[in-house]
């Protein structure tokens, strides 16, 4: 597959624009549909497709699997250090009340960090599972 | 039964993917049966919370019927428990592969019993 | 500041010791993290319990939304009695776990294994602290998932298998427990517990409640291996490394009974048969046949572990019966029971994991005459044993009294007769292991074995002791199982 020059011209151009949404349902979550879940799936997918493409040895090259083990406990930590910041602001766990000048903002604000970890843990543990199954029966 | 016809889609998912679970032997075979049993529940989740005519619970002008939230970000998060456990059985599978050289339940079965019977100890390939 | 946020510092701190430790991914880094991490959940347990005893309940709603939008936190006697044991249990496992891990999982895994013991404790606390049915159904799959990785991390390859069953089973008795919780909130509108009782008050007599209590007990009778459903247990402990298997016989079958009692005493209220089911007849029936069938298996295992493991499947039965009994003598003999069994077993399990460490096997034959080079372990395993019969003077003879004193309440003599002839199935058992290990002549591997080194005495002596202890004086433990009894028979907390 990966000689196929149909799909290599093919992927090149929907990498971009995959990232690109898997960031506009990111940022989009707080007005629309979309949120860290579906965007980190969103981009797992891109490095996914990309690793079908070009092999295995080059997408591990972009993003190594050290990388990823870092990343999947990353999100979680980013998670849980906006549930604990409310502690300090006088709130209970992961009330974001206090996070900005007023509750509403704070809310949002909230939402969205919390958010940015979903989307690490996700968009990594999905990479990893690629890696995990691609990767069997040939190291 | 057309009037019953979500209910009915979600009994038949339910009892025919916990079937599966139990009458085949191949392992890859049951996690499938497995995630159909657990698709019936997201189902029985989400369908009474829909409403119809509703829209997606979000606020805007001209909207007041919409849909509950709180079953689908129930169904959300079973979802996330769903793949995650369909994901640790597949790789358990690929490891008992390894290890037995079959994923037939029977055969492992035989297996077990002849390593129950001898000493040794050690799995034969990591 | 802490005081008010003790009942969600119960799950942060395991959790984000998990987190530290995946992110370690150095095996003893990880595992300080995780002593550290259990240390402080064990503390934060006992804080609660003191509060739970000198306030009663303590609500903690998390993000700050109302029970009826968000999740609550509840912690009452029971909640309380349950966390207090598993954090104790986790926090001696991981004493335990350092020598034993070494020896028994790959280098590059050990962080990795930290962190799922880690995870394991996190999900079985949220269990018993969270007052929402759909989150001890997430807290519920956490627990396992991380289970699940544990059992297949054991070095032999049938661990995987093992591991595969388990996941299997496991994952259908958590569905049947949310499709029960969806029934549940397809009548009532809520999954906060304190709204759903409110609320089934008016509903008495609904059939989808049947039905969902149908599902919600046959759904946790899988997770808790109550007897006809307990076939992925023995295989699952058997092997597991050995600090794995410690945490889950000590802890996760018993978080799963509180789970059970949780629904039949607090959701559908102390009269626990609904509708047309008698589920109070069931389970006395099936509490009986645990008590008998298991451990008559369990005399004609040759591995110990197997025999622990049957063994713990048995002893369920009692903590069940307690349940099913469903009066004040009853249920505190069923969770003193609960109590108890977690800390015989934990010994038990730690004890069979120091000789595996030392002799590299758990099979009976190879261990013949091993108490002479390891008598402490031995001696550990043997006093662990003792309690498991119900012997005067250890911890399973109280339980068992309040158990006989509960079936005799009821009017149920024969029952109190069936309890006391089933230890005699346990004399057995026990005593095949002790023949074998103290008085027959030492085989090739027993004499080659030496003591097991402190790191593993010292947590499982702990338990030893304190089976012993709570024998002797035995106000502590009854008096928590008690209150917790009281609050699920529908007394103040």
């Amino acid at each position: 597959m990966r000689f196929d020059i149909v799909l290599r011209v093919a992927t090149k151009f929907i990498l971009a624009p995959l990232l690109l949404f898997a960031l506009y349902v990111q940022f989009h979550g707080d007005y629309g549909p979309g949120g860290g879940f579906q965007a980190g799936v969103i981009a797992a997918a891109a490095v996914i497709l990309y690793g079908l493409i070009v092999g295995l040895a080059p997408v591990q090259r972009l993003v190594p699997m050290g990388l990823l083990e870092v990343m999947i406990p990353g999100g979680v930590l980013i998670y849980m250090a906006v549930g604990i910041a409310s502690f300090f602001l006088g709130d209970n766990f992961l009330d974001y009340d206090h996070l900005a000048h007023d509750a509403v903002h704070g809310q949002e604000w909230g939402v969205f960090l919390v958010e940015i970890g979903v989307f690490v843990t996700v968009s990594s543990t999905m990479v990893a599972i690629f890696y995990a199954f691609a990767g069997r029966g040939r190291s | 039964m057309t009037a019953h016809f979500s209910q009915s889609a979600t009994i038949l998912l339910m009892v025919a993917g916990l079937y599966i679970v139990i009458a085949r032997g191949n392992m890859v075979k049951k996690l499938i049966g497995l995630s159909m049993f657990q698709s019936s529940v997201y189902l029985l989740y989400i369908l009474p919370g829909k409403l119809i005519g509703g829209t997606a619970p979000i606020l805007g002008a001209g909207y007041s019927v919409y849909a509950n939230p709180l079953p689908h970000v129930l169904i959300l998060t079973a979802i996330v428990v769903g793949v995650a456990t369909l994901a640790l059985g597949l790789t358990l599978v690929v490891r008992i592969k390894e290890a037995f050289g079959t994923i037939e339940e029977d055969e492992i079965a035989g297996d077990m019993r002849s390593d129950g019977s001898k000493p040794g100890r050690g799995r034969k390939s990591a | 500041m802490i005081a008010s946020h003790l009942p969600v510092l119960l799950i942060i701190v395991p959790l984000l010791g998990a987190v530290l430790a995946a992110l370690s991914r150095h095996g003893f880094v990880a595992w300080l993290v995780a002593l550290l991490a259990s240390a402080a959940t064990m503390a934060v347990a006992f804080a609660l319990l003191w509060r739970v005893q000198a306030e009663g309940l303590i609500s903690y709603r998390i993000g700050g939304w109302a029970p009826e939008l968000g999740i609550e936190y509840r912690i009452d006697a029971v909640s309380a009695f349950i966390v207090v044991l598993v954090s104790a249990i986790a926090f001696l496992t991981m004493i335990y776990a350092r020598r034993s891990v070494l020896a028994e999982i790959s280098a590059e895994r050990v962080a990795w294994f930290y962190t799922m013991l880690l995870l394991c404790v996190a999900g079985l606390l949220g269990i018993a602290a969270t007052g929402d049915a759909f989150n001890a159904f997430v807290f519920l799959e956490v627990s396992s998932l991380a289970t699940y990785t544990l059992i297949a991390l054991g070095r032999d390859r049938r661990a995987l298998v093992a591991a595969y069953q388990y996941l299997i089973v496991g994952t259908i008795g958590a569905t049947l427990y949310v499709i029960g919780v969806g029934l549940i909130y397809l009548s009532t509108g809520t999954l906060n517990i304190g709204l759903i009782v409110e609320r089934l008050a008016s509903l008495q007599g609904s059939r989808a409640l049947t039905v969902a209590e149908a599902f919600i007990v046959v759904g946790i009778a899988l997770k808790l291996a109550l007897f006809p459903l307990h076939a992925w247990l023995p295989n699952a402990y058997a092997y597991a490394p050995s600090a794995a298997t410690v945490l889950l016989a000590s802890t996760a079958t018993k978080v799963a009974v509180y789970l059970l009692a949780r629904y039949l005493f607090t959701v559908f209220g102390g009269d626990i048969d609904v509708g047309a089911i008698p589920i109070s007849a069931i389970l006395i029936g099936l509490s009986v046949a645990a008590m008998f069938i298991p451990s008559a298996a369990a005399i004609f295992q040759n591995d110990v572990k197997r025999i622990l493991a049957l063994s713990s499947v048995g002893q369920i039965g009692y903590i069940t019966l307690g349940l099913a009994l469903a009066n004040q003598t009853g249920l505190t003999g069923g969770l003193l029971h609960l109590f108890n069994h977690a800390l015989m077993k934990g010994a038990a399990f730690m004890a069979i994991g120091a000789v595996v460490y030392r002799a590299g096997t758990a099979r009976l034959d190879d261990l013949s005459g091993i108490g002479r080079t390891m008598p402490w372990t031995v001696a550990a395993l043997t006093i662990a044993g003792l309690a498991l019969i119900g012997v005067p003077g250890t911890s399973g003879f109280v339980s068992k009294y309040y158990l006989i004193l509960g079936a005799l309440e009821a009017g149920l003599g024969w029952l109190a007769i069936l309890i006391v002839a089933s230890s005699l199935l346990a004399v057995l058992y026990v005593g095949r292991i002790v023949e074998v290990v103290w008085f027959r002549e030492p085989a090739a591997v027993a004499r080659e074995c030496r003591e097991a080194p402190l790191e593993l005495l010292l947590p499982m002596w702990i338990l030893a002791g304190a089976t012993i202890w709570f024998g002797i004086d035995a106000e502590w433990p009854v008096g928590l199982a008690a209150s917790a009894a009281r609050v699920l028979l529908g007394g103040a907390p």
